[in-house]
């Protein structure tokens, strides 16, 4: 209960602090740190396979693509601009509120305590076994997809408009 | 495993709600891209945490599949974004207006 309090409160604490924290920079390196209590509770739901998978891809290789492409564009905060949102932004922050409500009131007394659970559960030959068995049409597509992507963001990055 | 699947599922709302409070407060894109990141990442927690429940793996498999997208989403949004600082010397989601009207 400690280990999910203290990694839950990481995970949110960290997730506001992207949103509200002005330096992208600093937005990128709190993601990182909201990713990594996330793996803490993906251990505690024993996806060992998840936990080490969401630090190399998040942490390891699509935030690191992030700090690349501000650092590249280098970005002065000051400059980004006049908000046009002004006066609506506190809305914002209501629309936010309704949604996490409805979130919570649906989710409401789903309660259910969790059993013991195979060693095996969520482990590398696990999951692995079910991504080559009975989900490999779905897992060689992304092959696919992620070609797309790369031809996709060399052509978007590369043209003269 | 004292902790129960609800708390975990709240807390994966709670970052699903975080992240739309980002996408509607915030004007640069590159935090629009990070908020959306959060939306992911607060649903692939609930979808570990149901497959724990029904002690399936198939969760797992649909958050792999999801961190997939969202690493070819990263790419392209970003290559998308310097293609448009260098058209507009600007990452600010107001004064990207070239598809409006």
């Amino acid at each position: 209960m400690l280990v999910f309090s203290v990694a839950a409160i990481i995970a949110l604490a960290s997730a506001v602090m992207v949103i509200t924290v002005k330096n992208p920079i600093g937005s990128i390196l709190f993601l990182i740190m909201s990713i990594m209590a996330q793996s803490v509770l993906y251990i505690m739901l024993s996806g060992l396979f998840l936990a080490a998978f969401l630090i190399l891809v998040y942490a390891g290789a699509i935030l690191v693509l992030f700090l690349f492409v501000v650092m590249l564009l280098n970005i002065r905060y000051a400059d980004l601009g006049a908000d046009k949102l002004g006066k609506l932004k506190p809305l914002a922050w209501v629309f936010g509120a309704a949604l996490l409500g409805e979130l919570v009131w649906v989710t409401m007394g789903a309660t259910s305590t969790l059993g013991e659970v195979d060693p095996l559960f969520g482990s590398v030959p696990a999951v692995s076994r079910l991504l080559y068995g009975k989900f490999v049409y779905p897992f060689e597509l992304t092959s696919i997809l992620l070609l797309v992507a790369v031809v996709g963001a060399v052509i978007m990055a590369k043209r003269e408009w | 495993m004292a902790v129960p699947l609800d708390y975990f599922v709240i807390l994966s709302a709670f970052l699903f709600a975080v992240g739309t409070v980002g996408v509607l407060v915030s004007r640069n894109l590159i935090v629009m891209f990070m908020s959306i990141e959060i939306m992911l990442n607060a649903a692939n927690l609930a979808l570990v945490a149901f497959s724990r429940r029904q002690m399936l793996m198939d969760g797992h498999v649909f958050v792999f599949l999801v961190m997939t997208v969202a690493a070819a989403e990263a790419a392209v949004g970003l290559a998308i974004i310097i293609s448009l600082f260098r058209n507009r010397e600007s990452i600010n989601a107001d004064q990207l207006d070239l598809m409006k009207w």
